[in-house]
């Protein structure tokens, strides 16, 4: 895969869609039939037309885009502090009030986007501007930026300051109202570009990272690039698809299986840890916890890796598949996804263990499976890798899946755990500041002795208990 | 030789041509079998009521852009990351902080056990740290590197145990990391630029993970043989963030271009997104609540948006941060969300209907 130097493509620009997105709106704002009413506005002994209220500008957006008045504020705010709309009073503070307060659109010769990035030497030429118009005008850090210019650009400072001078001359000889609009301008501009120190910097992008890959105008992807997109794309057009309806119905029931359980439609009990400030509910559901609750073994019901992902739901189904004299599937299954998950070192320790423990002829906790299988398992054993059983795990894991699983959700065991499960009493939010244990102060996994026993939660915290 | 430079640009023009048409058709092939959208389907499911959301916690110990956080599988610990240094919190205090030898720690993640973390960014690396409470001991001493790109890492994640780390890169490629010897299990090429963002599938039996990059494409891995499985080129710019829904049979995206988009993989196609013409800034991060009917978003506009996932609507618009927020993730067990912003914070908030 090529790369070719994109200093401002690929990355950087994508980044500026938002710039686009926002001119899009401020242009409609604009519009001189669907647009924000546009007034004049008398600033001292001028009149400044084509100017908008801030709270007209609030109005429409929210009428435009069907928002609430908080997001219209907000949206209105990231305009202004991205130089698209500034005030036209006070034009040192980008903030949009929602009021009578006046606001003018930014012209779009200084947008961000047209004068990407800013230059040094502009900069440096408004700075100088500043300084010749009036002296002593240049804030503090203002300051020290152009003295910090004047070092870097020492080259190019008769330019500067003689553009400066020009600028200024030309100025003189627009109206005052036109002088006093373009300058706000560009104090806009640089406002945004190059923000005081303590204001946000709108523009910041994130560090400057080198795009691995060239920019679309430069093809100079290999040929490998594009054969390995040809390959994927005929294997895809051979793949099996399921139809929309079929995979959307999925989605409905499982959002319906699952509602009671998502805390954050249902609620939880005996109560959300981070409401109450009690660590109840995490007591109560910890991976080793004797009595599990009513939801959590409904949830046993839901799937089969859904039981196998919970150590309480796992450690009962082996105890169904002792009775039923199949535990070492199980055993194999978990003996497989420590090799699949496992150090790379231990792969040749694991393979062997798991072939004496279940596979070899006589073994101990011999696994069942078909001949055609267990041949070429035992074939690729000559090679250990921690994909080599793979096939068997499979094979195992649908087997538990396609008759254990079923026979233990009808078993007496499990409808047993069903009826003594209990459903938590909702704790009462504390009224007075009793001394709580704290429940961050619970041990850190990184405590625990390697032996990797599961973190131990405590009981349950104050009077709650469980039905 | 002037013909040979003139027939490798041949080659390359048509192999180009060859690989567009293609995806053409295959785009053809995916519509014959959408006969209805989501939105229609969810007509029957009942619409969510108003939404409650507090602010629970604000972690302030950064004083730095927070870029990544993770949950620990304990529920209530959270590691986090900055431009600076890397903080590994509890929900209130404090535990480690490690200082990176790189700014810019773009990704970090909880290993499953709770005893180490992972994380790296501009160094190329992926760094693994055991945590430790012994106060005399160097965390930073430690550290195990365990991955190599040759740029700067943008996202990391252990698999099922703490033995094996994923990483994506700037580099293009995603790899899979023998975290004990450091050793590149395997790796994944085909991203056309920097992969910005992985999740592992929650298959019961496969092992796949997606990934989403600045090529503006979602690709669904094979982690065995490395060898793309699936792959979703519908966003118009790049995808930062990527993640499962629930039940692993699809998986969502967040994207410069301002959308979160939802890919079903039987389907093998978009069949949702989430947009508002308001909604003007990209999006960095998302996330499912636990049944998947809700997806939090965080944009770069300092807000959060909750996405009713089978209406397709938005229900709610958090505020609260007063810069880009980088990072969000739901807790395990679905009771709260945290997210992490470039105003230095992390907040962590419950919300429900």
């Amino acid at each position: 895969m090529a790369a070719g130097p994109a200093p401002s493509g690929g990355r950087a620009r994508a980044q500026r869609l938002h710039l686009s997105k926002m001119e899009r709106v401020v242009l409609s704002m604009q519009d001189p039939d669907q647009g924000v009413r546009m007034r004049s506005q008398r600033l001292l002994i001028t009149v400044v037309p084509h100017a908008v209220t801030g709270g007209d500008v609030v109005e429409w957006l929210i009428q435009k885009f069907c928002i609430s008045q908080e997001e219209a504020l907000h949206l209105g705010t990231l305009l202004v502090q991205h130089g698209y709309i500034y005030p036209l009073r006070d034009p040192g503070i980008l903030v949009l009030r929602q009021d009578e307060t006046p606001y003018r659109f930014q012209t779009p010769y200084f947008w961000t986007s047209t004068l990407w990035p800013a230059a040094e030497l502009d900069y440096a030429i408004y700075l100088a501007k500043k300084n010749m118009r009036k002296q002593g005008s240049l804030l503090d850090h203002e300051k020290e930026r152009y003295d910090q210019l004047h070092k870097r650009i020492n080259h190019a400072w008769d330019l500067v300051l003689m553009q400066a001078r020009e600028q200024l001359r030309a100025a003189k000889q627009r109206r005052k109202g036109d002088r006093l609009v373009i300058a706000c301008q560009e104090q806009t501009f640089w406002l945004v570009n190059r923000p005081p120190p303590g204001s946000p910097n709108v523009l910041e992008q994130g560090p400057e990272l080198s795009c691995c890959a060239a920019s679309p105008v430069q093809m100079t992807k290999s040929s490998d690039f594009y054969k390995q997109e040809i390959e994927c794309c005929r294997k895809a057009l051979g793949r099996a698809r399921v139809k929309s309806s079929v995979c959307l119905e999925a989605y409905l029931q499982f959002s319906v299986q699952h509602r009671l359980h998502d805390p954050m439609l249902s609620g939880c009990l005996p109560g959300n840890p981070w409401i109450t400030d009690s660590a109840a509910y995490w007591a109560v559901n910890s991976p080793t916890a004797a009595a599990p609750t009513k939801l959590r073994v409904e949830r046993w019901a839901f799937s089969f890796q859904e039981l196998l992902e919970d150590p309480v739901g796992r450690a009962h189904f082996m105890d169904f598949l002792r009775k039923e004299f199949s535990a070492e599937n199980l055993s194999f299954w978990e003996a497989c996804e420590e090799l699949r998950y496992g150090g790379q070192a231990q792969v040749p320790a694991l393979v062997d263990a798991v072939y004496q423990q279940f596979l070899a002829p006589g073994a101990a906790h011999w696994v069942n499976i078909d001949s055609r299988t267990m041949e070429r398992t035992l074939e690729g054993l000559r090679q250990p890798h921690r994909y080599v059983l793979d096939d068997a795990q499979l094979h195992i894991y649908m087997l538990m899946k396609k008759d254990s699983y079923p026979r233990f959700l009808k078993s007496d065991l499990y409808k047993g755990l069903l009826a003594e499960a209990g459903i938590p009493l909702e704790t009462k939010r504390r009224v007075f500041p009793f001394p709580r244990k704290p429940w961050h102060a619970s041990p850190s996994p990184a405590l625990l002795p390697p032996s990797g026993e599961p973190m131990v939660a405590g009981g349950p915290d104050g009077g709650d208990s469980v039905a | 030789m002037a013909t040979d430079g003139l027939h490798e640009n041949e080659t390359l023009a048509s192999l180009k041509s060859e690989a567009e048409s293609l995806k053409g058709k295959l785009e053809e092939e995916r519509a014959k079998l959408h006969d209805v959208e989501l939105h229609q389907v969810a007509e029957r499911v009942e619409a969510l009521g108003q939404f409650v959301m507090k602010t629970r916690r604000t972690l302030k110990g950064h004083g730095n852009k927070v870029l990544c956080m993770d949950w620990c599988k304990d529920k209530r610990r959270i590691v986090s990351s900055s431009q600076v240094r890397r903080i590994c919190c509890v929900t209130g205090e404090r535990e480690h902080a490690v200082t990176m030898p790189c700014t810019w720690v773009m990704a970090c993640a909880y290993a499953p056990s709770g005893c180490a973390i992972a994380c790296g960014g501009l160094d190329n690396k992926c760094s693994v740290y055991p945590l430790t409470f012994d106060k005399n001991e160097n965390m930073a001493a430690k550290k195990k590197s365990v991955a190599m790109h040759t740029n700067y890492l943008s996202a990391c994640s252990f698999t099922n145990s703490d033995m094996q780390i994923l990483t994506a890169s700037g580099d293009g490629t995603c790899a899979l990391w023998d975290v004990e010897s450091g050793q590149l299990l395997q790796s994944f090429h085909g991203h056309g630029a920097d992969v910005l963002c992985l999740d592992l599938a929650p298959s019961e039996t496969g092992n796949t993970f997606v990934s989403g990059g600045c090529d503006k494409k979602a690709m669904v891995w094979d982690m065995r043989s490395g060898q793309c499985v699936q792959a979703f080129e519908t966003h118009e710019s790049d995808i930062n963030s990527v993640r499962y829904y629930p039940s692993g049979d699809a998986f969502a995206s967040g994207s410069d271009d301002a959308t979160c988009r939802l890919y079903d993989l039987r389907a093998d196609r978009e069949v949702a997104i989430y947009s508002k013409e308001s909604i003007i800034f990209g999006a960095s991060s998302v996330d499912f609540s636990l049944s998947g009917r809700l997806l939090f978003a965080g944009y770069n506009d300092y807000t959060i948006n909750v996405w009713d996932v089978l209406k397709g609507a938005r229900v709610s618009i958090l505020f609260g941060h007063e810069n880009r927020v980088s990072t969000l993730r739901v807790s395990p067990d679905g009771t709260a969300f945290c997210s992490g912003s470039w105003d230095h914070t992390l907040r962590v908030r419950e919300i429900w209907a």
